[in-house]
């Protein structure tokens, strides 16, 4: 191996290292968190005991996991139901990967350890783990993975109620990976490329995508909440009518796995959606941030990346406390009927909005931004308050009594 | 090092392949069958052929595959010695289509293919480097190939309009 790439090696494992620990940490975090947020909401106290604030409830959690008998039903396929959750954890965790977190930071090195030999590497460092050509399809194809871990676990149980949720699983995953799949269109046919850095950088250029793309924006939203399985489209886990379906059976560490899958995606997800349309980690109204990377640069785009991620996060606890389930017939209707048809239309609109655009000259900056925000805005009216007809967005109060 | 890659990616390849058809249990073929697609995905990457060994993943251990499990975990198909290939009779057939199938290979081996879908070695990676993963998949497509690609997406349209139509008796 050449010195540069024993450098790369090592920063690669460095960052693999720093990633995997801090989305530990944060799984924590955000497990606290919730517990908290909505015993707030509930006009409850939440975890208040382990630690300033409760802050280290999920720890004890964790070692009282470790503690506990770990049960595996004598019918069970024993392999399978001992693989299923690691295989639902891994996918949530490669996402990461692809993600920049904060601007390049330069790392200059050339040192030399006895037996290992010379370790070279100059210039800017990207702030992800691996750069790859494919960028966002990578996610795409790995979070589409994420649903065997469920299946199984919900077969290999042999339980009826697990099987249940684990074939809801797999219906509800393969239809919403359609609308996922759709809604990223918009962000490709905008900033041209796949990999996230030439979105992030394409965002700095004119607008973020939330408002070039504000319709395309809720609905990737929509179909992440039912790519991670969260209310109000977590019904491969109904307590109320499954038992908490696929993971029935599973009990201390594994099921502590499917608990951290779960929030894993939760950070992952709000990690994109950010990436995606809030710029990642673009600080607004200065373009000092895509100059010359510095370490203070890549410290303060960071705490921006950490902000609009915890934003995310916030709104997908708010929404788990704020709206009942779907049933299953609405869930599969909402998906094929409703956000497929909205989403090829928009597609078609918005491609020809940009050949319009760029056949006047206009294909990055401000106009170009504020025209595309006025054409979804009018979308947003269109899909939400004509064609939806009250039914979704203003909810039964707002109807008339007697219809 | 890809070398060596590549050699342990076709004997999981291989591997796969063989437990797949040989497992008595629909689900662990089907899991089989998984690893055999993810690792041909992986043989892509060494082709520098980013963009098909994700779409490799995305539609075939992404889609096609979870809805084989549904329908599999759907009819409840325990351990079955079901098999197509029954009496003297299907087994001579099997052997003559698996014997075609490696002489097929062993000949495609020998043959140079014509000039018009070969590229230069590394001029894809340079494609990629210069207008992304997507473009030269993209621009063959739309552009060589768009007779062919159009009359597969009316092919498509048509199994899905018969699958809808057989699915809904009624209408």
């Amino acid at each position: 191996m050449t010195p540069e790439l024993k450098g790369f090696v090592l920063l690669s494992l460095i960052k693999i290292v720093v990633v995997f620990s801090v989305m530990m940490v944060g799984v924590m975090m955000v497990i606290w968190m919730e517990r908290r947020v909505s015993a707030w909401k509930q006009d409850r106290l939440g975890p208040n005991r382990v630690g300033p604030q409760g802050l280290l409830q999920s720890v004890a959690d964790g070692i009282k996991n470790f503690a506990k008998e770990d049960v595996i039903p004598e019918q069970a396929n024993k392999l399978l139901f001992v693989v299923a959750p690691a295989l639902s954890f891994i996918p949530a965790m490669l996402t990461f990967a692809v993600i920049p977190v904060a601007a390049p930071l330069p790392v200059d090195f050339d040192f030399t350890v006895p037996i290992l030999g010379q370790f070279v590497h100059s210039g800017p460092m990207p702030m992800m783990i691996a750069d790859l050509p494919i960028g966002m399809l990578f996610i795409v194809a790995v979070g589409s993975l994420s649903v065997y871990g469920i299946v199984l676990a919900g077969w290999s149980s042999a339980n009826k109620y697990s099987l249940l949720g684990g074939l809801r699983a797999s219906a509800q995953m393969v239809s919403y990976e359609v609308a996922l799949g759709f809604s990223f269109v918009g962000v490709l046919m905008l900033a041209g490329n796949v990999t996230l850095p030439e979105i992030v950088a394409h965002q700095q250029d004119s607008v973020w995508f939330v408002f070039a793309l504000t319709l395309g924006f809720i609905l990737f939203f929509v179909s992440n909440l039912a790519e991670t399985n969260r209310l109000p489209f977590d019904l491969p886990e109904t307590e109320s009518e499954l038992v908490t379906g696929f993971h029935t059976e599973y009990s201390s560490m594994k099921f502590a796995m499917f608990f951290m899958a779960e929030y894993t995606h939760i950070i992952t997800g709000s990690a994109l959606v950010a990436t995606l349309f809030l710029g990642g980690w673009d600080i607004p109204f200065t373009s000092w941030d895509s100059g010359d990377p510095t370490v203070l640069k890549s410290l303060l785009t960071l705490a921006f990346f950490a902000m609009k991620t915890l934003f995310f996060i916030y709104v997908f606890i708010w929404i788990r406390w704020t709206l009942p389930r779907f049933r299953f017939d609405q869930l599969m209707q909402l998906g094929w009927k409703f956000m497929l048809p909205v989403l090829l239309a928009y597609i078609l609109i918005l491609g020809a909005t940009v050949l319009v655009l760029d056949s006047i000259g206009w294909s990055s900056g401000l106009p170009y931004g504020a025209a595309l925000f006025v054409m979804n805005a009018v979308l947003v009216y269109i899909v939400f308050f004509i064609l939806d007809n009250n039914r979704l967005l203003l909810g039964r109060t707002h109807r008339k009594v007697g219809t | 090092m890809l070398e060596a890659v590549f050699w342990a990616n076709a004997g999981i390849a291989i591997v796969s392949a063989l437990a797949c058809i040989t497992r008595r249990s629909p689900v662990a073929s089907a899991l089989w069958l998984i690893m055999t697609l993810f690792a041909t995905a992986v043989m892509f990457v060494l082709l520098d052929a980013h963009f098909i060994a994700v779409l490799q993943v995305m539609v075939y251990s992404g889609a096609i595959m979870v809805l084989f499990l549904f329908v599999i975990m759907l009819l409840n198909l325990g351990d079955q010695s079901a098999t197509d290939m029954k009496g003297w009779f299907g087994r001579v057939v099997g052997l003559a289509l698996g014997v075609f199938v490696m002489v097929e290979l062993w000949v495609i081996t020998k043959v140079v293919p014509v000039d018009q879908i070969r590229l230069p070695a590394g001029e894809l990676n340079r494609m990629t480097v210069d207008e992304g993963a997507i473009a030269p998949v993209a621009q063959v497509l739309y552009t060589t190939y768009l007779l062919p690609f159009l009359l597969t997406a009316i092919l498509l349209l048509a199994a899905i309009a018969g699958a809808v139509v057989l699915a809904k008796r009624e209408v």
